[in-house]
């Protein structure tokens, strides 16, 4: 950083300041304090995690759609999802959002050892989240649970073409037979796929990010005076957590 | 927070002061709160109140969200400029959600089954063969039939 640089976003700041920002090697000389610099990386995170609500808004509102359109059949696919296992990722995520506040904690505090015992706690929950969702996927996917056309389960207790009322159902069934006929119960299962694959995307994004934060915070990168990234990726780490809160209950607890 | 080995950083760091909130007391607390809802809405899940489960378990998601956002992500806490951002982000997303309720209660009620033994060729409303199209509206029929 040359002479000019320091003078000039330093300018009407009192000197002593002037010292300090020159020498904290995270201050980029763009910005004028590193508040102004912590202060525009946290809105342009919780920007991101707006656009993310939405990513996520049109999904759940596709759900929604096709759940007024499906009743019965939705409400007897999701006894297919074992409710327990929604449950026990419930907490494990609501835990690893508390470990992972206790990170930025101890990062804010410089406390090292704590941030790296935090943080793979986090990662440590994550990864259980991920193993639990394996058992769940590949249940699902020896019992011909699957999204769309690739739908082969043959226990359901309404017939092919589901959505057809009760007069109209002998006329309906050949025209089943004849072609794949889009069913409740498919569409059920590629919502559940979209939308808790893609969570899982942004688990697994997650597990990247933090993995990554926890080698920096080993080699001792973060204290009191710098520690922007692990409030940004706790930031998402908490967006991710919050929804699955709202995927839980309209996946495993429909009636 | 003061910064006992760099003394003259402190008004570098006088943003601290601003995060200096929470502490393990609240967030283990926050954590708390957030299992009780968690069983709470796993047990309101077995009762049958209709269409209130479906308000239960959204009322429920909204207070745990709450409650993630206010002290897990610091909200509570924060600059004005970020809550407002979040706040817009599920005002948009409010704005979705009712104007595709308000054209899905718009629609007639069509059914993937009605569309299926339409003919190939577009009739003029009316002229349907009526064993062949099966609607129980008349509206529904001329509008499938046009679409087909």
């Amino acid at each position: 950083m040359s002479t000019t640089s320091v003078d000039l976003q330093t300018h009407g700041h009192p000197a002593a300041h002037a010292g300090e920002h020159a020498h904290d090697p995270h201050h980029q000389h763009h910005f004028t304090t590193m508040e102004q610099q912590f202060d525009t990386s946290k809105i342009g995170m919780w920007l991101f995690l707006a656009t993310e609500v939405l990513l996520f808004g049109g999904l759940f509102v596709g759900f929604g759609m096709m759940q007024a359109r499906y009743p019965r059949e939705f409400v007897e696919a999701h006894t297919h999802l074992v409710r327990w296992q929604g449950a026990l990722n419930t907490v494990v995520l609501l835990i690893s959002s508390f470990t992972m506040v206790l990170a930025v904690q101890a990062a804010k505090k410089s406390e090292k050892g704590k941030q790296v015992l935090f943080l793979g706690l986090t990662i440590l929950c994550a990864c259980i989240f991920l193993v639990v969702k394996y058992f769940e996927y590949s249940h699902k996917y020896e019992e011909g649970w699957l999204p769309g056309r690739f739908y082969s389960y043959k226990g359901d207790s309404i017939p092919a073409c589901h959505a057809a009322p009760p007069g109209e159902a002998a006329a309906a069934a050949p025209a089943a037979n004849a072609a794949p006929c889009t069913n409740g119960y498919a569409t059920f299962f590629s919502f559940y796929f979209m939308m808790t694959g893609l969570h899982g995307f942004h688990i697994l994004a997650g597990i990247a990010v933090l993995t990554w934060i926890l080698f920096r915070a080993k080699r001792g990168e973060f204290s009191a005076s710098y520690y922007t990234p692990v409030d940004l990726v706790g930031l998402y780490w908490h967006l991710v957590d919050l929804i699955w809160i709202y995927l839980f209950p309209l996946y495993y607890l429909i009636q | 927070m003061s910064h006992p080995a760099e003394p003259t950083a402190i008004p570098a760091h006088a943003h601290e002061h601003e995060h200096d909130h929470g502490g393990t007391g609240v967030y283990a607390k926050t954590l708390i709160g957030l299992l009780i809802l968690t069983a709470i809405t796993v047990a309101a899940a077995s009762f049958d109140f209709g269409q209130g489960n479906v308000v239960i378990a959204l009322f429920v998601a909204t207070i745990k969200a709450s409650l993630v956002v206010l002290f897990f992500m610091h909200l509570r806490w924060d600059k004005p400029v970020n809550a407002i951002i979040a706040m817009a982000g599920f005002l948009f997303l409010g704005v979705f959600i009712m104007f595709c309720l308000l054209d899905f209660n718009a629609r007639n009620n069509y059914l993937p089954s009605n569309l299926h033994p339409v003919p190939d060729m577009p009739l003029a409303p009316g002229t349907a063969p009526a064993g062949e199209v099966l609607h129980t509206n008349p509206a529904a029929a001329a509008e499938g039939g046009e679409k087909k």
